[in-house]
């Protein structure tokens, strides 16, 4: 049994595909046929067998490949991992719910022996042993968050919580949407949303900070955010602009369908027990737009969500170039019946 | 320019006397002499003698042609040739500063940015510093792909001195860079020509 791992690119020559089990797991983020942001967070609690979110951590097809892509960033920009010196002992939290979520809901893949401070760590997609001493940072090969952040989809923020307020202080960021850890490591829950549009006049942010600075041990919470990607590409970072931005000016109405993606981000909060930090994951799913229409329901309200969607959000979400020609391709695929509440793909 | 609906958008309140502190301890380029002026007059009786000023005339204004500082009869009153020069100084004197010491910073956005960035490095809170804006509105921009430095950029788009990109300046702020996020501005077509209007005068 187990998951059998992809061998995949999300560069270059983009041989990324997901599986027709993968396509059926996929968080589709839209309940309605219109979007505007909300504070959707719910409580991360199991989802149905086999969803994304049945375990605390989704491990997924895609598992190796992608971390295989995380190193390339990685050797390419130390700075996509940073950590200020007073978040240590969030970084050992972070550890430790990793490895134990990980050997709990994937025992086949991943194994932890505790003995006091002594442990021992088992990844086997990854071929990684390794002893070391919780709470020792010199016996381990990285620091403990880039350490494990390099053996685990998504990326990590860990969030410093003082002052009423939270505050980016570390992370480990190499599939982001656009935005920077290196600019925005030490700002406060406000001021890294700064640049969105919309949301702030909504009290959105006031909202869910004041949410998640009531974030309890043992109850983590979710929320699903999204945009569109042109190409299966995983670093879609501001400091690489130049290198994929011009992607974007390569949809054409022929091969929109393979080379147009929806990117979803499902984004989970964990309250730690020694730092009282929280862990922010942003775990990236990407689908193609033929992969989408393999599944009537979602190419119908993907269709209705794009041709609705405000202006501001098309031109933040960097759709603008192509949301005509994307909205054109699911339209003729749009049958115009109605569709049922709910993510799911009946 | 200096509001803004991005909330890492950085206000000044200006500046104003801290009645119990033991000491004032106050950093000023260009056009902020007039700040400190004020500020001194609108001190008790004994603020001068409790103040040290560094000055530099910086970028934004020639010196302080009016020799108001040195007329205000503070403790100190240091005068230095560049921003580089004066941060230099105040690193020093901060990491000796005692309890009661009440940190001002005034001039234009790059020089509050860079003393607000430097003495977090010795644990002051920017909550706690006092910070009012005179002189340009000219910015300090980092260029989010080659993280090189552009002072002093008056315009949008602004090539960079580093990369030679040419950038978008976004009202992003990063107080600990003490820098606005500059962008490449056709990073999606590379053959449209940037237009670089001047709005940071």
């Amino acid at each position: 049994m187990g998951i059998a791992f992809r061998t995949e690119t999300f560069r270059d020559d983009f041989t990324f595909r997901n599986s027709p089990e993968a396509v059926r797991r996929f968080p589709f983020p839209f309940h309605e046929d219109k979007y505007m942001y909300a504070v959707n967070i719910e409580p991360h609690v199991p989802g149905p067998k086999g969803s994304a979110t049945e375990f605390a951590l989704d491990v997924d097809e895609h598992y190796v490949s992608e971390l295989a892509d995380r190193a390339l960033v990685l050797k390419d920009d130390p700075l996509r991992c940073q950590s200020l010196p007073h978040m240590i002992t969030a970084e050992w939290d972070f550890l430790e719910l990793v490895m134990t979520s990980l050997t709990r809901d994937y025992p086949e893949h991943f194994a932890l022996r505790q003995d006091g401070d002594r442990w021992h760590w088992t990844n086997r997609p990854l071929g990684i042993a390794q002893a070391f001493t919780f709470g020792d940072a010199a016996t381990l090969p990285q620091g403990p968050m880039e350490y494990v952040g390099r053996q685990c989809q998504g990326d990590f923020c860990l969030l410093d919580q003082r002052d009423g307020n939270l505050w980016m202080d570390a992370g480990i960021i190499t599939c982001q949407a656009d935005w920077s850890l290196d600019f925005d490591i030490g700002m406060n829950f406000m001021e890294w949303h700064g640049p969105v549009p919309l949301a702030h006049q909504m009290g959105v942010f006031e909202r869910a900070l004041k949410f998640l600075l009531n974030l309890r041990l043992g109850q983590p919470v979710r929320r699903l955010n999204w945009t569109m990607t042109v190409n299966p590409r995983l670093d879609t970072s501001p400091e690489n602009y130049p290198k994929w931005g011009t992607d974007r000016t390569t949809i054409t109405p022929e091969n929109v369908g393979s080379k147009l993606h929806l990117r979803v981000e499902l984004q989970g909060l964990w309250r730690l027990p020694r730092s009282n930090a929280i862990v922010f994951s942003i775990r990236c799913y990407l689908i193609s737009l033929d992969e989408i229409a393999t599944v009537p329901k979602w190419t119908r309200r993907l269709a209705r969500v794009l041709a609705s969607l405000p202006p501001e959000l098309a031109e933040y979400k960097g759709l603008t170039r192509f949301r005509q020609t994307a909205v054109d391709w699911l339209s003729a695929r749009d049958d115009g019946a109605p569709t049922s509440a709910g993510c799911g793909p009946e | 320019m200096l509001t803004s609906t991005n909330k890492s958008r950085p206000v000044y309140p200006g500046l104003a006397p801290r009645p119990f502190a033991q000491r004032h301890l106050i950093a000023a380029e260009g056009e902020g002499a007039a700040a400190v002026a004020e500020l001194v007059a609108a001190g008790a009786a004994d603020f001068a003698a409790k103040a040290s000023i560094l000055y530099t005339a910086g970028a934004s204004a020639p010196s302080d042609p009016a020799g108001r500082l040195g007329a205000l009869g503070a403790d100190s009153l240091a005068t230095f040739p560049s921003i580089e020069t004066l941060l230099f100084r105040l690193d020093a004197m901060l990491a000796t500063a005692g309890m009661g010491t009440a940190l001002y910073v005034t001039g234009t956005e790059g020089f509050i940015g860079r003393v607000i960035a430097l003495a977090a490095g010795h644990g002051i809170d920017h909550l706690t510093i006092a910070a009012e804006h005179r002189g340009s509105l000219a910015r300090r921009v980092q260029c989010v792909h080659c993280k090189g430095f552009t002072e002093n950029v008056t315009t949008s788009v602004v090539a960079c001195s580093h990369c030679a990109l040419p950038l978008t300046v976004r009202d992003h702020y990063s107080r600990r860079l003490g820098a606005f996020q500059g962008v490449c501005v056709n990073a999606e077509d590379p053959s449209e020509a940037p237009v670089a209007e001047e709005v940071f005068r």
